[in-house]
């Protein structure tokens, strides 16, 4: 089945990118197609690189990276709601004059209308949030 | 952008006050993005949601941009289907008089202005969510 994920609260502080993640992974191993994951609200900082869990938890932000790489998984941030939330990329940083970027590997920057193509390509949209 | 056709019923949950969070701004942008994919759109109003479409906000007191006018723009959006769950509104001392008077134009019936709001059970919902392809939840 093709799938489209949303993920909208944040790493650590809510259980839903946790179960997203094990979602998300445990379909593609039963060999389901993920056609993008989106995140919104403070889902956006699960894309944030510059996370520094304590060294015997999980890293949200990496397992999501590595996920990518290795299922070549789309990881899409809305850009209204990183803006607002200090989550830039090398050319949002440019364009919006900050010193600074912060977004991890795998994941890319795009707009919401990428999380309604998800909903309209895939045959289930499933919402991971509170 | 092109999606070649597929038009799918989308329901947007909202099920929190306008302000304490984000989530009813957030959820107003997907809903005004999405318009532009030209889909089956539904909105319904449950819980402290409810409180998102109430007449006479004002929010200087708290420093945060009062974005209820917004909502009159779903009309000019083709976005006609606004359900509000009756059950929430009496629980909070409201009714139909204390939210705005959304309305939408019906092409097909010269333009009259009609209004956009149903009340709805919970059975109505229920049965409203069941039709769905699409229900994201705010």
């Amino acid at each position: 089945m093709k799938l489209g994920i949303m993920v909208s609260e944040g790493p650590y502080q809510h259980q839903a990118s946790d179960s997203a993640y094990n979602f998300t992974k445990a379909a593609l191993e039963k060999g389901h197609e993920i056609f993008r994951v989106f995140f919104y609200h403070d889902g956006v900082n699960n894309a944030t690189r510059l996370t520094v869990p304590p060294q015997d938890d999980r890293n949200v932000v990496n397992r999501w990276s590595e996920l990518s790489k290795q299922y070549d998984l789309d990881l899409v941030v809305c850009i209204a709601a990183a803006q607002r939330r200090g989550l830039l990329d090398e050319n949002e940083a440019k364009r919006n004059g900050k010193d600074a970027n912060n977004i991890a590997e795998g994941f890319r920057i795009s707009g919401l209308g990428q999380l309604i193509e998800a909903g309209i390509q895939a045959e289930r949209l499933v919402v991971f949030g509170d | 952008m092109e999606e070649s056709g597929v038009i799918k019923k989308f329901l947007y949950v909202n099920r929190r006050a306008p302000y304490g969070s984000i989530y009813a701004l957030e959820s107003l942008e997907v809903v005004l993005i999405g318009a532009a994919f030209e889909q089956d759109v539904s909105l319904a109003f449950i819980d402290d949601g409810v409180y998102q479409l109430k007449k006479n906000q004002a929010t200087d007191g708290i420093g945060m941009k009062n974005f209820s006018p917004t909502y009159n723009a779903l009309g000019d959006y083709d976005i006609s289907k606004i359900y509000v769950d009756k059950d929430s509104l009496e629980e909070r001392g409201l009714t139909l008089d204390d939210l705005m008077n959304l309305t939408w134009e019906d092409e097909n019936d010269n333009y009259a202005k009609k209004p956009s709001i149903s009340l709805v059970n919970s059975e109505e919902l229920a049965a409203l969510m069941e039709q769905q392809d699409v229900v994201l939840s705010f």
